[in-house]
């Protein structure tokens, strides 16, 4: 064994430019899959991220129409619902458009209350909601900006213009890797205060609500009631699981990511047909040497594997090292895009996908050239000149 | 290493009464396309255990073609080839192999050896078909490197060795396995006349010394006389063959009776 990888190691070696040049390929290519699939993922982290108890409820023409706020009174009165949220998409700028991040006007301490994910310290969570100008901003958000508890942030609104200054008062840690620990929040009087005072009739209107459920199962019936009480009223209701709510979102862009997800499988299946080439182009060179072997006694297995088994050590060194090097780019990609993505991290499956694509391309690259090395005729094999 | 302990220091011995190498009505045809080319037309010959021959003829009559139809590396079109009492012409390709790996020992005139593995792991290499421990395989390869002398070049790869140290380390690796035929294809081909002179005493030295049964293709008259027996090929007919070593003992004789 120790022989034949001593063997396999060195073939492997044996032409050094055309070995590197294939192993940048197959590391540019097994990087650019993981990324490629991380974006995938990063895509759908809101949707992994959704809690089964959680109903959300908006405006049935558009979630850019607003519901009454009396709605909550209703819903509360539920069979199955245990609590009732709300809240606004706010939309502002923090000193310039390139800062983007998501804020939402939350109905303060019940809204927190829906989203455990969200951990506090309850010093830090007594004080955001003893603060009408309070905010809390996730831990990823506060250290893109070097925000502490206690500063001022001030936030050029676009749907509610003026500039509207919060205090820091809390920063939540998500629970796990996948919560998106990339958002602002602040108390929802203090949007409507604020709005009633300047715009009057844009007062006690809410973007959605949130409804947390007693028992998952019940989510149906739930929203078939919630959405028969505001039948035919001046603003009908959709109420779906955040699940599907969240899903609504990404497919409206489904096609891009059935387009990126195609990117990432062709990325593979080019570097599959450049890695045959070389697979093929070397086992060529060495006819006379697989014929020798023949001579010598060895089995057309025997010879397949060597050339399978070079193919599969030059991919996965290389899926190897293009893994290795998919984190340290894929933190670049994530900084440099800010909070387009709220989670963006590698997950396992994807690694472990990367590793499987290396070992595939091995595989298949080296398929015909050892089934045809196996086939070679000794006589002519010996006569053959690279 | 049984080669090295079974070696005599006698001339071999020719049994002839039970030929190793039996050879009756051999043909090989190729076919290119739809044009079917005889190259061996039935042959019948016999070598006998222990026998240097060595195959001769102009290019295209069929001598490359004889030795490896004997080596079990190419399949006869009809006729039959029996070596050590088994029908090498009818066996499978698995069978063959195995058939290889224990009983033929292969001298090629460039060498054939694998240019990343160094002069001990080429000699080391047909033994990964035996069940040899690695301790006992790389004894083996010290003995077989000594028999050639070769031991101080152990570690050098081929690209470091000249074409005669090639040569050597590949009869090693002929030698290895002790088989019980060594098949050479133009051995001295590629060599000057001194290292081709080397090589030949070498191969001299396997079949006087250790018995083993040489058949030799070539070219060169001179390699050819170092045979015992000169069989001469035209056109894949077999037109002549000279026990050389019995005439030449013979003509010394009548010298000294004179």
């Amino acid at each position: 064994m120790f022989f034949i990888l001593k063997l396999l190691s060195r073939n492997a070696l044996r032409q050094k430019l055309r070995m590197s040049l294939t192993m940048v390929g197959l590391v540019v290519a097994i990087c650019a899959f993981g990324l490629l699939r991380t974006v995938v993922d990063a895509w759908y982290a809101g949707v992994d991220a959704t809690s089964s108890v959680r109903l959300v409820t908006r405006n049935a023409i558009s979630l850019v129409f607003p519901l009454p706020l009396n709605y909550a009174q209703r819903m509360r009165q539920v069979d199955g619902v245990t609590g009732v949220s709300w809240g606004n998409w706010f939309g502002g700028i923090y000193v310039s458009e390139r800062n983007f991040f998501p804020q939402f006007a939350v109905s303060g301490a019940s809204y927190l209350d829906m989203y455990p994910e969200y951990v506090i310290a309850p010093a830090e969570l007594k004080a955001f909601v003893a603060d009408r100008q309070g905010a809390v901003a996730g831990r990823k958000l506060a250290d893109r900006f070097g925000w502490k508890v206690g500063d001022q942030i001030p936030i050029r609104g676009t749907i509610y213009p003026g500039t509207w200054t919060f205090t820091l008062r809390a920063i939540y840690d998500g629970i796990d890797a996948k919560t998106d620990e990339n958002q602002f929040l602040f108390q929802w009087d203090y949007l409507n205060e604020t709005t009633k005072k300047r715009y009057g009739r844009k007062g006690d209107s809410v973007g959605f609500y949130i409804e947390r459920l007693q028992n998952p199962d019940d989510a149906a019936d739930v929203s078939h009631q919630v959405d028969g009480y505001f039948k035919n009223s001046l603003a009908e209701t959709l109420t779906e699981t955040e699940k599907a709510f969240q899903l609504g979102f990404i497919s409206m862009t489904e096609l891009i990511l059935v387009a990126v997800q195609a990117v990432s499988f062709v990325v593979i299946v080019i570097i599959m047909a450049v890695m045959a080439n070389t697979i093929a182009m070397t086992a060529r060179e060495r006819t006379s040497e697989y014929a020798t072997l023949k001579a010598l006694g060895f089995g057309p297995g025997f010879i397949g594997w060597l050339i399978v088994g070079e193919s599969l050590l030059i991919a996965l060194a290389g899926g190897l090292l293009g893994i290795a090097l998919t984190f340290p780019i894929a933190s670049a990609f994530a900084s440099l895009i800010g909070s387009l993505f709220p989670v963006f991290r590698i997950s396992h499956e994807t690694v472990w996908m990367q590793l499987a694509a290396a070992a595939i391309i091995g595989l298949v690259a080296a398929a015909w050239p050892a089934f045809s090395a196996g086939r070679i005729r000794i006589v002519e094999g010996l006569r053959h000149v690279a | 290493m049984t080669a090295t302990t079974e070696a005599t220091h006698d001339r071999a011995v020719i049994d002839s009464a039970v030929p190793l190498v039996a050879i009756r009505a051999l043909q090989k045809i190729y076919v290119r396309g739809e044009q079917a080319v005889p190259v061996l037309l039935g042959i019948d010959i016999d070598i006998a255990r222990g026998d240097f021959v060595s195959l001769m003829g102009p290019s295209g009559s069929g001598k490359s073609t004889l030795l490896n139809l004997i080596a079990g590396i190419d399949k006869p079109s009809g006729g039959s080839i029996v070596v050590d009492g088994v029908d090498i012409a009818h066996l499978g390709d698995a069978d063959l192999a195995a058939w290889r790996a224990a009983h033929v020992g292969f001298i090629f005139q460039f060498y054939n050896l694998m240019p990343v593995l160094n002069a001990a792991e080429n000699v080391e290499l047909p033994l990964l078909l035996t069940g040899l421990s690695r301790r006992d395989r790389q004894e083996h390869v010290e003995v077989a490197l000594a028999m050639v002398g070769l031991s101080d070049r152990a570690d050098h790869y081929p690209n470091e060795l000249s074409g005669g140290q090639q040569q050597r380390v590949a009869i090693a690796r002929a030698l290895i396995t002790d088989p019980t035929l060594i098949v050479a294809d133009e051995p001295t081909g590629d060599l000057d006349r001194t290292t081709g002179g080397e090589i030949l005493d070498l191969m001299d030295q396997l079949n006087s010394e250790l018995g083993k049964t040489n058949v030799m293709v070539t070219h060169d008259p001179r390699a050819a006389a170092r045979a015992r027996r000169m069989v001469h090929l035209e056109k894949g007919v077999l037109v002549s063959d000279a026990d050389y070593q019995a005439a030449l003992e013979a003509e010394l004789h009548a010298a000294h009776a004179h």
